[in-house]
């Protein structure tokens, strides 16, 4: 098995356009049990922050279905640039952070942003 | 003296192995054959990549378009491996690579992580103070230089593309492929001359 790109939906963002990581923190909903209830590949320093997309990078199974063994959709998945001194308070000028995000993690960033639940 | 105690963590690895195989989605010899292709990855090839790639224009190009095709036509299997994606370091731009999430490293090229890749302290350091990782490992930037960071969060793995040092004109893919370190692929480090080369 490949583990590439799979075929999936059409790209919703274009390379140069200006996106929000949704403001999300689903590692905080505990199971019953109080185990985690949810396996995410966004990073906690990224959520809330704009960046721009750079790349679309293919659609792959949702990773946070595939953990739980759960039907697994493709996603597209973008390589979004942050600028990095704001999401630190310190750093450079100039410097740039570049991550691997899926769409359903990003909105457009002239919407409306989305509290936590 | 007595053995020292088998870790906990290798027992833990041997029933998750075992419950994995139980329900049918790993076998031994699958894991037999992926720690075999890992075994046989080293940073010799991604430094013979990124020599070829030097010398050679439309081998650049192919690299950079699609870094698994690239990695193929020099013999390495990418069936089931990530997509390999090739950062390209230029004048004023340079890549580091990091997996804040866990240890997301492009092994088919480079082979096993070092163990700092997958620190703690590497891992939440390098996003958040660059130029103090860097500054650390010794590696001084060309004044002007941007740091781009390449947090490898999900699908693809990430290969740095250093640029080819000065004073190497002439030289061949062996003599270039030799500049290339582990640490250079992986954006902490650059390609330095021998220093009697460059003296």
């Amino acid at each position: 098995m490949s583990a590439g790109p799979a075929a999936g939906p059409a790209a919703r963002f274009a390379p140069g356009a200006r996106v929000r990581v949704r403001e999300d923190w689903p590692e905080r909903r505990r199971l019953p049990s109080g185990a985690p209830s949810c396996h995410i590949r966004t990073p906690h320093y990224l959520r809330g922050r704009e960046g721009e997309v750079q790349a679309v990078l293919g659609a792959f199974a949702n990773p946070e279905d595939l953990a739980f063994a759960r039907p697994a959709p493709p996603r597209v998945l973008y390589h979004v640039l942050f600028a990095q001194p704001p999401i630190w308070q310190e750093g450079a000028e100039g410097d740039t952070l570049l991550v691997e995000i899926f769409e359903h993690w990003l909105e457009p960033a002239d919407a409306p942003g989305q509290e936590a639940a | 003296m007595s053995a020292p105690a088998r870790p906990e963590s290798l027992a833990r690895l041997e029933r998750l192995v075992a419950a994995l195989a139980a329900k049918g989605l790993v076998s031994e010899a699958e894991l037999a054959a992926m720690q075999a292709r890992t075994d046989r990855a080293s940073p010799e090839i991604g430094a013979r990549m990124v020599a070829r790639a030097w010398l050679d224009p439309a081998w650049r190009a192919l690299l950079l378009a699609d870094g698994a095709a690239a990695a193929e036509r020099m013999g390495v299997s990418m069936a089931g491996a990530p997509p390999l994606g090739v950062l390209e370091n230029r004048p004023g731009l340079h890549h580091l690579v990091v997996c804040t999430l866990c240890s997301c490293y492009p092994r088919a090229v480079l082979g096993y992580p070092p163990g700092w890749y997958k620190s703690f302290e590497y891992r939440s350091r390098a996003v958040r103070d660059p130029r103090g990782v860097l500054a650390e490992w010794g590696t001084a930037l060309p004044a002007g230089t941007k740091i781009r960071v390449v947090d490898s969060t999900a699908d693809y793995r990430w290969m740095v593309l250093p640029m080819r040092p000065e004073g190497t004109e002439g030289w061949s893919e062996d003599q270039l492929a030799a500049l290339v370190t582990r640490d250079a692929l992986v954006g902490v480090a650059l390609p330095q001359l021998p220093a009697r080369a460059a003296a």
